[in-house]
């Protein structure tokens, strides 16, 4: 691949985000592999050396945030018209609490995700409780005296322990997942800013 | 290793490579090489980073018909690396005090520890 391929396809997979942030860095590139070329590295050599152009675009979007994308994405190509501004201005009510529920129910859908997190961790909390209320006032009713009760009582405590443990590895596994889940829904809304321009 | 505390160390090397004078972008990652592997796509962030943080200062000069960008380290970028070496002493006090007792039981617990 020559340079001016390479830059151009760099150029292609970046299409959507805020361009002065895509020149600047496909200036870096450019310079990157005519300092190699300078060297005497020859120009698919050079281009090879800084690396797969997919990993180069995925962490190029990874590090732009979400917001400045947004932001170039509706920022108009060219100055309005005084009818879509008066549009615009007509159309408040109407589109601007649209924009406001639907800010409101992609907000909530993840305040949902993050409860259901939070219950399962009351849940370990209380099987927790109970493993520890059990052991404890199953070991005191056997000392003093109540010995059937008591074992009763320390056996069923066990039991909550184990399942505390695995409640605990679930849960933490879950918190995880939602981490992830986070990450993947910011990365799939990037690339579904940037993606239309590329498949033009 | 952490990421917060990756993401630190590197910004130090790279502060490092630039403290003895004004440098560009390939001469970085070619004086890092011997030690430290970095991607270019790494090395821009921390860049951006650090000139964000005032750590360095860049210029764009005409270098054989073509622009490059150059780097020079700032006041607080030197002193962003003399902190680095003061905390380091205190990392490797505290990696002292954590490994004394494996030292005792066992030939080569240091090795292993810091693969």
């Amino acid at each position: 691949m020559t340079k001016i391929q390479f830059l151009l396809a760099l150029n292609e997979r970046l299409a959507g985000l805020p361009r002065n942030e895509v020149e600047e860095r496909l200036n870096f590139y450019t310079e990157m592999i005519e300092d190699r070329m300078e060297e005497g590295v020859s120009e698919e050599e050079a281009v090879a050396a800084v690396g797969n152009i997919e990993d180069i675009a995925a962490q190029i979007t990874d590090d732009i945030p979400l917001f400045k994308i947004a932001k170039e994405k509706i920022k108009p190509d060219r100055q309005l018209e005084t009818w879509e501004i008066v549009l615009l201005v007509a159309g408040f009510p109407i589109w601007f609490p649209l924009a406001v529920a639907l800010v409101s129910v992609v907000f909530s859908l993840y305040v949902v995700l993050w409860s259901g997190i939070v219950s399962l961790w009351a849940v370990f909390g209380a099987v927790a409780g109970c493993a520890v209320g059990g052991i404890a006032g199953g070991i005191i009713l056997a000392c003093v005296g109540n010995i059937v009760p008591g074992l009763g009582l320390l056996g069923g405590g066990c039991v909550c322990a184990g399942v505390a443990i695995f409640l605990m590895l679930g849960c933490k596994a879950a918190t995880k997942g939602v981490v992830l889940l986070t990450k993947l829904i910011s990365l799939g809304l990037k690339k579904a800013f940037t993606k239309k321009e590329v498949t033009q | 290793m952490d990421v917060q505390l990756k993401r630190g160390l590197l910004d130090v090397c790279v502060l490092s490579a630039i403290k003895d004078g004004e440098s560009y972008g390939y001469k970085i990652i070619k004086d890092m090489s011997p030690n430290i592997e970095m991607s270019e796509s790494t090395l821009y962030t921390i860049l951006k980073r650090l000139e964000t943080a005032q750590m360095l200062t860049v210029r764009t000069a005409e270098h054989g018909g073509r622009l490059r960008k150059y780097y020079r380290i700032t006041g607080a970028g030197l002193q962003r690396i003399a902190d680095f070496k003061e905390d380091w002493k205190e990392i490797q006090a505290i990696y002292e005090f954590v490994t004394k007792g494996e030292g005792n039981n066992d030939e080569n617990p240091v090795s292993s520890g810091t693969e």
